[in-house]
């Protein structure tokens, strides 16, 4: 339970950074909160030449815009800034525990993509993106299309995400985020999220899918429809059966509540 | 290798570490404070929750080279001339401990939790508590003890 060895470099500039991962494209890893990867290399499931730490580099940990919160790199997932969104102060407290949260990042989370995290479910929800910068090129990536499979995300070698972009509610926007988990902070069974404006309703499950889809759903029937579109592979856990049915219900609770504050 | 400095318990430290050494290993092994525990060493059981300049942390989930310039409390650093804390001390009243190898994680973790503006509820010990691995199913005095300091 040791990490292999790896070097490692704490760039003083994001140019630094970027100059750095280039150099070392494909053996590089970037280090910001390390919840996830310092349990992959402690597991030694990873064994990256290199680690980039980004957590000093000036100008990442910042929340800011009017109309879509901009969320800095380093931003942790404890920060009371983000509670500003209300789909991330419903899905972040079930995002790991008190003190992972307090050093892991939301971007690292988007990064790492675990098809059972809450925050990449979330983004999607939310229509936001991703904005990568390498030493050739800036881009920002549609949630939607950022999320390829579990681990595996359209971000290239070299490439750093600097920030991610929540769109905040247009008027009468309303969201809801539910997930089931055997205990606090574990990762969930199911989980489902939910944005409901006029007659739009999104409907966005997780950890029973390979990545964050949105679902076409019957607005009559949410959670039925839902659940008929999903196959779980199921686990000792909960058998897929089961997992159909919390779907079923996760998602018909997270639009029943996001409808009622819509008329509210 | 990486020379760094740091502060641990209010005492200055320099030493030189190779990239991949734990931040636990670290405090244990190079500096000698065995009360940092290591458990599950991914994050998980929370034995080795730190304080690092003043938020808790898993100090298995830090590389020693990136804590260079912090300043650290370990459950050494708790107590000041053999006095406990409040916080120690509502542990002993309530016997909030069995075995006691969560004990300093949990600490740790609890007072940065009662160091915010809002005491926590009751609700919210229980829930920072999830992250903090007890095996003698000792949580019910753990959850007592914080929340008597918390006045939840």
């Amino acid at each position: 339970m040791k990490p292999p060895p790896f070097d490692y470099l704490r760039p003083k500039t994001l140019e630094g950074a970027l100059e750095a991962l280039a150099q070392n494209a494909e053996e590089a890893k970037v280090l910001a909160g390390g919840q996830s990867l310092v349990p992959a290399l402690n597991m030694r499931l990873l064994r990256p030449a290199l680690l980039v730490d980004i957590n000093r580099l000036p100008g990442l940990n910042e929340v800011v815009g009017d109309g879509a919160m901009r969320v800095g790199a380093t931003v942790r997932q404890a920060d009371p800034r983000l509670l500003a969104h209300p789909l991330l102060a419903e899905a972040l407290p079930h995002v790991g525990h008190f003190v992972t949260r307090n050093r892991g990042t939301v971007c690292g989370s988007i990064a790492h993509s675990d098809a059972a995290a809450e925050l990449p479910l979330a983004l999607v929800t939310a229509g936001g993106s991703v904005v990568a910068i390498s030493r050739s090129k800036t881009r920002e990536i549609p949630a939607g299309d950022f999320f390829l499979g579990p681990y595996t995300t359209a971000l290239e070698p070299g490439e750093i995400i600097v920030e991610t972009i929540w769109p905040l509610p247009r008027e009468d926007e309303t969201y809801a985020f539910e997930e089931l988990a055997q205990r606090a902070g574990d990762y969930a069974l199911a989980m489902a999220s939910v944005r409901v404006h006029d007659d739009e309703l999104r409907v966005v499950v997780g950890s029973v899918v390979e990545r964050p889809i949105v679902l076409e759903v019957d607005p009559e029937h949410p959670g039925e429809s839902a659940a008929a579109q999903i196959e779980p592979w199921g686990s000792i856990h909960a058998s897929p059966t089961y997992l159909k049915q919390l779907v079923r219900v996760l998602v018909d609770r997270a639009v029943a509540r996001a409808r009622g504050r819509a008329v509210a | 290798m990486i020379d760094i400095s740091l502060t641990v318990n209010g005492r200055r430290y320099a030493e030189t570490v190779e990239p991949r050494l734990l931040l636990s290993d670290f405090l244990r092994g190079r500096l000698g404070l065995t009360g940092t525990h290591v458990g599950c060493e991914h994050g998980v059981c929370g034995a080795c929750t730190v304080r690092l300049d003043g938020v808790a942390v898993r100090s298995c989930l830090l590389l020693a080279a990136q804590v260079d310039g912090t300043e650290i409390v370990t459950v050494e650093g708790l107590a000041h001339d053999g006095a406990l804390t409040p916080l120690q001390e509502a542990f002993h009243r309530h016997h909030a401990l069995q075995c006691g190898f969560c004990t300093p994680g949990i600490l740790l973790a609890a007072s940065d939790l009662l160091s915010h503006d809002q005491p926590p509820t009751r609700e919210a010990i229980v829930d920072m508590l999830s992250g903090q691995l007890c095996r003698c199913t000792g949580y019910t005095p753990i959850v007592d003890a914080i929340a008597e300091v918390a006045g939840a």
